[in-house]
């Protein structure tokens, strides 16, 4: 069914159709809608998951490793300030081999106090050993979460489902939901291999030494290794079943294109619209949408890429001392290769400043005209 | 009142790691006599995630989730969720936490399921310090005792947090403190606890040879102390208001207790005086609550 819906109620549907048993959460903004629909469906009796409303997001987290490891199925949702306060737990998720899912609403992280759209609260998390998956619209939102379960259970690592602030989690756009009935049949109930049994005691987590700590390790590595497979097939299956699907990247714009643009989240959605508009005027440039952030899918990248000269890359986030993460990623995964495309890396719109067509054709102008970049970081809107 | 049988099962296994003559040993194996096999028990940070072994062993014979030091009361929350979620409503969950992970960085955890009146039944094992990181100074630390951040000239300034009067202010509906030195109390205060559906909360005397600098073979001997002395007064609050006190009748003063233990050493006269005076004042405190 058609329903005209926010990033966050798309959110809250996810959860439902997944057959969550138990969530965990802590409001932020602009988080708060979700945890608002959910305490609703669950005290209406609509939906009969558990809610435990704690008192902070490290022991949202903290909740969610008790009852993934009691074998059940969990979400939890949270922003910014949250996300960094549940760092030590990511790690604690993955480390235990948990398949929770979450929720993060790209917000920045102050001081000074900021509460729209930023991606540098789910990139400050990139070693924490989560898969995470940006989303480009609220259908994506949805389908994303829906995808994530599947893949973490298969997995067995924690997935982030990420969308932009106010521009996602706030802003109605038509979505369609798909029935119970559909979801059921495209995601099996969650069976862990070692859930918690009193007739079969074990110990979880239990002290390692440097003898066995590093195979533990190696193991999470080979895990998010299986990733691209995995969640190519899950995405496959997806688009048989319901029509869409969306790859751990997407290329769109001019076939050959000397130019590619490469965005995250709903920038890819503005750019779009400019890629269009200058391929029709004659220019030769295409756009790069990563969706799939960890593991980064540099395979996927090169692929996309053959031919392309130059790489601009918009990053609404930053690496102070470093620049745009997602272009320092991109520069590292091209290093060993035979073919590296100059890499632009642009930073724009932190702190929820839009990154408007104007600024994302000047992005596009700039690399067009340079033969090499004037610098590591290009910012891009900034007041000077 | 009814005689208190010793279950005779052993849950706790051989080849643990504890120091020789730890009060904490003594106390989990009673504990886990007590609560039975159908446990599971949170341990967040402690000498508690080494007392058992190392992977791939484990000397309990019970469910162990390991857990972020933060996170005791947390963790455990989402373990009840999920066995709840599995229609077992049987299957008790438990936290063993230190005092660090109870009175210091674990309390807004503990606060929030508290709060939320969790189904389950949090122990804390309260050795009085950081044993595990070597003796450093938590808010259980007593009033001038030596750590190794409270060195003897400039011993602890301030009286250990009154975590019994926290929890109960909660409304929980069941606290109660408990030694190795009462045995039977201990099991009947454990096995009370296991019956009542809540959060129930039993604050547990833990004496550390290595970390008070006492001899291995006196835990028993310094925990019977700490009671007579009414350093560590044995009660049981219900419903945050019903105060039961389990009166000793031979009452000795506070430096018989002290003088036990290395980590008092350095006490003078009025230091012991001053301690006495503290002891006396909060056990003041306790007397005016239970008859109320």
């Amino acid at each position: 069914m058609k329903r005209v819906i926010t990033g966050n109620q798309a959110v809250a549907y996810g959860v439902i159709l997944s057959r969550v048993d138990v969530v965990s959460a802590y409001p932020i903004t602009p988080q708060t809608t979700i945890v608002e629909e959910l305490s609703e469906l669950i005290a209406s009796g609509r939906l009969k998951t558990r809610f435990l409303k704690v008192e902070s997001e490290h022991s949202a987290m903290a909740a969610l490793i008790g009852a993934s490891t009691g074998g059940v199925r969990c979400f939890t949702a949270t922003s910014s300030h949250g996300l960094a306060y549940m760092h030590e737990m990511l790690h604690w998720a993955s480390g235990a081999r948990l398949p929770i899912v979450m929720v993060n609403v790209n917000r920045a992280i102050g001081p000074p106090w900021n509460i729209w759209s930023d991606q540098s609260d789910s990139l400050s998390q990139r070693d924490t050993g989560w898969i995470q998956l940006y989303c480009e619209n609220n259908q994506e939102v949805l389908d994303t979460i829906l995808q994530a379960y599947l893949i973490a259970e298969k997995v067995k690592l924690p997935v982030m489902v990420v969308l932009d602030a106010f521009v996602l989690s706030h802003t109605s756009e038509p979505v369609e939901v798909p029935s119970m009935e559909e979801v059921d049949s495209f995601l099996p109930p969650f069976c862990p291999d070692y859930p918690i049994d009193t007739q079969e005691p074990r110990a979880y987590s239990v002290i390692t030494m440097p003898e066995h700590f590093m195979e533990f390790r190696y193991k999470i590595q080979k895990a998010m290794e299986e990733v691209p497979d995995v969640s190519k097939k899950v995405d496959d299956e997806f688009r048989s079943r319901f029509g869409r699907g969306y790859g751990a990247i997407e290329r769109y714009g001019k076939e050959e294109a000397e130019v590619l643009l490469m965005t995250s989240g709903t920038v890819t959605s503005t750019s779009r619209t400019v890629i269009r508009k200058l391929n029709e005027d004659g220019l030769s440039v295409a756009g790069l949408k990563i969706k799939r952030f960890r593991p980064f899918p540099s395979e996927e990248i090169y692929g996309a890429i053959k031919g392309a000269k130059k790489l601009a890359v918009i990053d609404r986030n930053l690496s102070a001392g470093v620049g745009g993460i997602f272009a320092q990623e991109l520069r590292a995964s091209l290093y060993p290769r035979e073919e590296r495309p100059q890499v632009f890396g642009f930073v724009s719109g932190l702190g929820g400043r839009d990154i408007t067509p104007e600024l994302i054709e000047e992005a596009i102008q700039y690399t067009v005209e340079h033969p090499q970049p004037e610098g590591d970081i290009l910012w891009l809107g900034l007041k000077k | 009142m009814r005689k208190t049988e010793i279950p005779s099962i052993e849950i706790l296994g051989h080849g643990h790691l504890a120091c020789a003559g730890c009060g904490a040993a003594v106390a989990m194996r009673l504990t886990l006599k007590a609560l039975g096999e159908k446990t599971v028990m949170v341990f967040p940070a402690s000498c508690w995630s080494i007392v058992p072994g190392f992977w791939p062993y484990s000397s309990y014979r019970i469910t162990a989730v390991h857990a972020g030091f933060v996170t005791g009361a947390a963790t455990a929350s989402g373990v009840r969720a999920a066995l709840d979620v599995r229609g077992d409503d049987e299957t008790l969950v438990a936290v063993w936490a230190g005092d660090g992970g109870t009175f210091d960085i674990g309390l807004q955890a503990l606060s929030g399921a508290a709060e939320r009146n969790e189904n389950l039944l949090y122990i804390c094992n309260d050795n009085e310090g950081y044993m595990n990181t070597g003796t450093q100074r938590s808010s259980a630390t007593p009033l001038l005792a030596w750590t190794t951040t409270t060195p003897v000239m400039q011993p602890k300034e301030n009286p250990k947090k009154d975590i019994m009067a926290i929890m109960a202010d909660h409304q929980i509906p069941y606290a109660a403190t408990a030694t190795i030195a009462y045995p039977e109390d201990l099991i009947r205060k454990l096995q009370k606890a296991k019956g009542i559906r809540g959060t129930r909360f039993i604050h547990l005397f833990s004496p550390c040879p290595p970390g008070w600098k006492m001899a291995s073979e006196m835990s028993i001997k310094i925990s019977r102390l700490a009671v007579r002395s009414r350093i560590f007064p044995l009660y049981e609050i219900e419903n945050g208001r019903n105060y039961t006190i389990q009166e000793e009748s031979r009452i000795v003063p506070v430096k018989e207790y002290l003088k036990l233990q290395g980590r008092f050493n350095h006490l003078t006269e009025k230091d012991i005086e001053t301690t006495q005076r503290n002891v006396d004042d909060t056990w003041g405190r306790l007397l005016r609550k239970a008859r109320c």
